[in-house]
């Protein structure tokens, strides 16, 4: 048996093998507009069981299911905002990737603000005190040595 | 000597801080659940499938609802400690089976014991994204009003049985 055919059939095989992958990983989508939506929302919420991943990007069972959930409530004309509060009835704020104002994330939304705004205060504090300070200012017993050592005449190690 | 007190006091909170943040469980997220009424359902019983049930039945009743499943392995480790809870008889223990396959479910409890006095098959997970379940074994309890008033994720430990979840259970029942 001649070898051509098995490389063409293995490369036939390869050609073919990211289009089923792709198959695998797309959503059953019949309305990709929506998908669009479902896509851009599930990217604004948490997945719960892997926590650093966004709904659209985990794989977990939980949420898929949460996708499809996202999905079916789009199709029977829920808003976006529906959605979130119904997420976040029922999982609570942490859903949110980008969490509500209110008393208890004061500090997470001000605190860099607040961190940044403490660390320039300090700096312009330090700055303006040296600014103030009369020992940057040289004597005039010091500007004479100074001068005498720029020349070369090194009494310089006297201290 | 004290322009470094400034900077050390700082990394030694920061230090504080950083520790403390360590020491939470991220698993561990508030539930909005807490204090609102189970979310209703209508589900069919794992042993007699053609029997629903559902939680307005036990209205009046302290009860206690248990999410598990055959696949999950954490469950396992839990199942003695629901098993002395239900033995002790001190309220319902119902089981809300998630997405599992019901022979597996039933195999799994012939194998370690059911603990539960009725275990409902939630097949596609909707009943658990209306109780907010993420990560099986979670642990409702709810009072007489139908409030779920404590939850749990992850495994019931002795500790928390103890610590927590009996001492609220006997004051719900008084009340």
């Amino acid at each position: 048996m001649s070898s051509l055919p098995k490389i063409a059939i293995f490369l036939l095989a390869l050609s073919l093998a990211p289009a089923a992958l792709a198959g695998e990983a797309k959503p059953v989508a019949a309305d990709p507009a929506l998908e669009e939506r479902v896509t851009a929302l599930a990217s604004e919420l948490r997945c719960l069981v892997c926590q650093n991943q966004t709904l659209a990007d985990s794989n977990a069972p939980l949420a898929m299911d949460l996708r499809n959930q996202i999905r079916e409530k789009m199709q029977q004309g829920a808003s976006e905002r529906d959605i979130v509060d119904y997420m976040v009835s029922r999982y609570g704020d942490f859903v949110l990737y980008r969490p509500p104002f209110k008393a208890t994330t004061v500090l997470l939304w001000t605190g860099p603000a607040l961190l940044m705004s403490a660390g320039l205060a300090v700096r312009f504090c330090r700055l303006a005190r040296r600014r103030a300070d009369p020992k940057t200012e040289l004597s005039n017993e010091e500007h004479a040595r100074a001068a005498a050592l720029l020349k070369g005449n090194g009494d310089g190690e006297r201290r | 000597m004290t322009r470094y007190l400034l900077p050390l006091g700082i990394f030694v909170l920061l230090v504080l801080l950083l520790g403390f943040g360590l020491s939470l469980n991220p698993r561990e997220v508030p539930s909005p659940l807490i204090g609102k009424p189970a979310p209703q359902f209508q589900l069919p019983q794992l042993h007699d499938p053609a029997k629903n049930f559902a939680p307005k039945e036990l209205l009046g009743k302290v009860w206690v609802l248990n999410v598990w499943a055959s696949w999950c392995a954490a469950c396992r480790d839990e199942h003695p400690v629901l098993a002395d809870f239900a033995k002790s008889g001190l309220v319902p223990l119902f089981g809300l089976n998630y997405k599992d396959q019901r022979d597996d479910a039933i195999a799994w409890l012939k194998r370690f014991g059911d603990p539960y006095q009725v275990s409902l098959v939630d097949t596609d997970g909707r009943v658990g994204i209306d109780y907010g379940v993420y990560g099986v074994p979670e642990t409702y309890v709810i009072d007489k009003l139908g409030v779920i008033r404590y939850k749990r994720i992850g495994p019931v430990t002795p500790a928390i049985l103890k610590e927590k979840i009996v001492p609220l259970i006997q004051s719900l029942n008084q009340g």
